[in-house]
């Protein structure tokens, strides 16, 4: 679960509020995966629960300092040597629309792919936009969803070529 | 900004427009349509790319674009100056006075340095070597290249070798920039780079037209033409620009 070796990972530059972990760990991030203080608050409990964290002593304005333990740690060590898997991806929504645009009848496909092209272009745009003003672990967050949105548009002009070579019947 | 208001101004800033472009390869019924009726204006200031599959005539458009190839009805303006009406020699003076082009093979001379490779547009332009160095080393300046001046092409990275051809064609007063694949095969670090120069000469004002069928780069225009089949299926502009 990674809001949560997100956290730890952050807790190794020493003890944190977890307002500083929250506003951390968006930073890191290029605020892409915005976090709401509850999340923060609910996974640090949790963590405390399994003995990842310790809270230190409550200040006079009730807040506790979170720090990482060797258990913790040994987690967070598992977690960077491990790979991640290509998930299963949850059902994409775009691919079942195009697979259904060349089922139904008296859908216009290429129209329905022109359209996608022009808004993962317009996205593609923005993300290439706020990169130029990024450093660091911003930049690489950015730089994936960058070729992840390229990959989209790759396909779809594959699903282009795919459609003027043998185009839907009955269109 | 985002109004289609007819501004005085506006078709002033136009460095290149396209008005209903047709090119037409042969004649009767074996000929073929690159281009049918395109119409595009790029203005200073703005990097306009233009995507497509090939064969769709991306590189027909650029190449009418920077007056290398002329259209078979319609009509392309540079600056202003309508280039049917020009003569060979008149529109020969206009591709080495106006227009910079940066092709995929990036064409440096590999017995000249890059200030050498730089000053020759100028000297070919009739300049003399003292001011078309002086020329020269103020385009690879403006492209944080100067210290690359004395170096040769094959002492030079992709990307280096690309910000050269790229100062070579800006170098002079030349406002339209025309790229042709400009990434060519170099990795996306390097690509993003040039890309980012090539932004860079749009934000300092020139009018920067790429063609391109990489996404990743089509994305740091402002507006992404898609071109297919010869024409101009549809386009994306970024959210910030106004509306032309």
């Amino acid at each position: 679960m990674t809001i949560r070796h997100g956290l730890l990972a952050l807790l190794t530059q020493g003890p944190r509020y977890g307002y500083q972990l929250r506003a951390e760990f968006e930073a890191s991030t290029g605020a892409t995966w915005p976090l709401n203080i509850g999340q923060v608050y609910t996974t640090l409990s949790r963590m405390e629960r399994d003995g990842l964290v310790a809270p230190g002593e409550q200040d006079e304005q009730g807040r506790v300092v979170y720090s990482i333990t060797d258990k913790g740690r040994a987690e967070l060590e598992r977690w960077f040597a491990t790979p991640v898997r290509q998930a299963d991806r949850p059902r994409d929504e775009l691919v079942i629309k195009l697979a259904m645009a060349m089922t139904a009848p008296g859908v216009d496909v290429a129209r329905v792919v022109q359209a996608q092209r022009s808004a993962t272009m317009r996205t593609l745009q923005e993300l290439t936009r706020a990169k130029r003003g990024a450093g660091g672990a911003q930049r690489l967050v950015l730089d994936s969803m960058i070729f992840q949105a390229e990959a989209e548009q790759r396909w779809l002009a594959h699903c282009e070529a795919v459609l003027a070579a043998s185009p839907k019947e009955g269109a | 900004m985002t109004s289609r208001d007819p501004d005085p101004d506006a078709s002033a800033d136009v460095v290149a427009r396209l008005v209903e472009v047709t090119r037409q390869h042969g004649d009767g019924a074996g000929s073929v349509r690159a281009l049918k009726g395109v119409s595009l204006d790029v203005a200073a200031g703005e990097l306009v790319a233009v995507m497509g599959p090939s064969g769709s005539g991306k590189s027909t458009l650029l190449n009418l674009a920077g007056g290398l190839d002329r259209a078979t009805s319609g009509e392309v303006e540079v600056e202003g100056v309508a280039l049917s009406g020009l003569s060979a020699a008149d529109l020969a003076a206009l591709r080495r006075r106006r227009v910079g082009y940066v092709f995929q093979d990036l064409n440096l001379i590999p017995s000249l340095t890059a200030a050498e490779n730089v000053m020759l547009p100028r000297e070919l332009d009739g300049v003399r070597t003292a001011r078309a160095r002086q020329e020269a080393l103020a385009a690879l300046e403006e492209l944080g290249a100067a210290d690359l001046a004395d170096r040769f092409p094959e002492e030079m990275s992709g990307g280096q070798r690309q910000r050269v051809a790229i100062a070579r064609a800006l170098v002079g007063e030349r406002r339209l920039l025309l790229a042709d694949e400009p990434t060519g095969a170099v990795d996306t670090l390097v690509g993003d780079e040039i890309l980012g120069i090539l932004r860079g000469r749009a934000d300092a004002g020139a009018a920067v037209l790429v063609v391109t069928h990489e996404p990743r780069y089509a994305a740091w225009a402002d507006r992404v033409v898609f071109l297919k089949d010869g024409e101009i299926a549809d386009a994306a502009e970024a959210g910030l620009v106004s509306a032309r």
